[in-house]
């Protein structure tokens, strides 16, 4: 399961690479890009909220919480962005792929206990900041043309990195 | 007031201030800013104040890795550590590890 999320994962990532989107459109527009961003921190905010829900872990509880407030942080200084710059997010494959995965890894997550879960959930954690981490540098940053947009998404990465260190923490431990 | 009087005066006043100097405590700012704390490394003595600046819109905290101290920083607030030992103190924001600081405490 995990194998195949990561690749489920890795193949989103991929999809992002310019390499792979210049086949049609070269890159994403802003509507786009806002969409994409703020559907995958949605998407960890409801992970968070189900780890908040079943961990018995302090450590993991703690991590839960700080991602579900972190990641509503961004989302709600995303959304005063757009409104301020008019611009509607607009829906896309890759953010319909994303929460396509996000229901498929959260079914999985949903059956597990205990350890089972609190392993799946941080090693979920770590693949999925990893790849949105890579999608939002090599592509989205990239992509964005508003210099506004551009400046929140490099700082949502540094948040996302430190979430990806903390997580890649607790995984060593839960070992 | 005679020569010699003002003299005295003003050595008076430099003694007074020769002791004044090293025990005055300092309060030093340490601002966080898109995820980094700045200046990232600062040297104080013992009985400074650090006052610790949250600029972001996320909560921070800053840890020393020695356990000295853990500082809660909610979005856009500040709180003030003193800083009692010498020794150099590594810390770290336990939500973002990505960022880290020094401070160097020197004996007075």
């Amino acid at each position: 399961m995990f194998l195949k999320l990561s690749g489920a994962l890795a193949a989103l990532a991929l999809m992002l690479t310019p390499v792979a989107a210049d086949a049609q459109s070269a890159k994403p527009t802003d509507p786009q890009i806002a969409h994409i961003a703020y559907t995958a921190g949605n998407i960890d905010v409801k992970a968070g909220e189900l780890a908040v829900k079943k961990t018995k872990s302090k450590e993991v509880l703690e991590f839960a919480k700080d991602m579900v407030r972190d990641h509503k942080a961004v989302n709600e200084k995303a959304l005063a962005l757009v409104k301020k710059l008019n611009v509607t997010p607009q829906d896309n494959d890759i953010s319909k792929s994303l929460v396509k995965n996000a229901k498929e890894k959260e079914a999985g997550l949903s059956k597990l206990e205990g350890k089972a879960f609190d392993k799946a959930y941080i090693d979920n954690e770590v693949a999925y900041h990893k790849a949105v981490n890579a999608a939002l540098k090599d592509t989205l940053i990239p992509s964005a043309s508003n210099a506004e947009l551009k400046d929140l998404l490099g700082v949502a990465l540094k948040i996302f990195e430190g979430h990806l260190q903390h997580a890649e923490h607790i995984a060593a431990s839960l070992k | 007031m005679s020569m010699k009087k003002s003299h005295f005066v003003l050595a008076g006043a430099a003694l007074v201030l020769a002791y004044a100097a090293p025990v005055s405590a300092e309060t030093i700012q340490i601002k966080i800013d898109k995820l980094k704390f700045s200046p990232e490394q600062v040297t104080v003595h013992v009985g400074d104040t650090i006052e610790w600046v949250n600029a972001d819109f996320i909560a921070h905290t800053a840890t020393a890795r020695n356990k000295a101290w853990d500082v809660m920083l909610a979005k856009g607030k500040s709180a003030t550590t003193a800083m009692t030992k010498a020794g150099a103190i590594d810390y770290y924001c336990r939500f973002h590890p990505n960022m880290v600081g020094k401070i160097i405490v020197q004996d007075t």
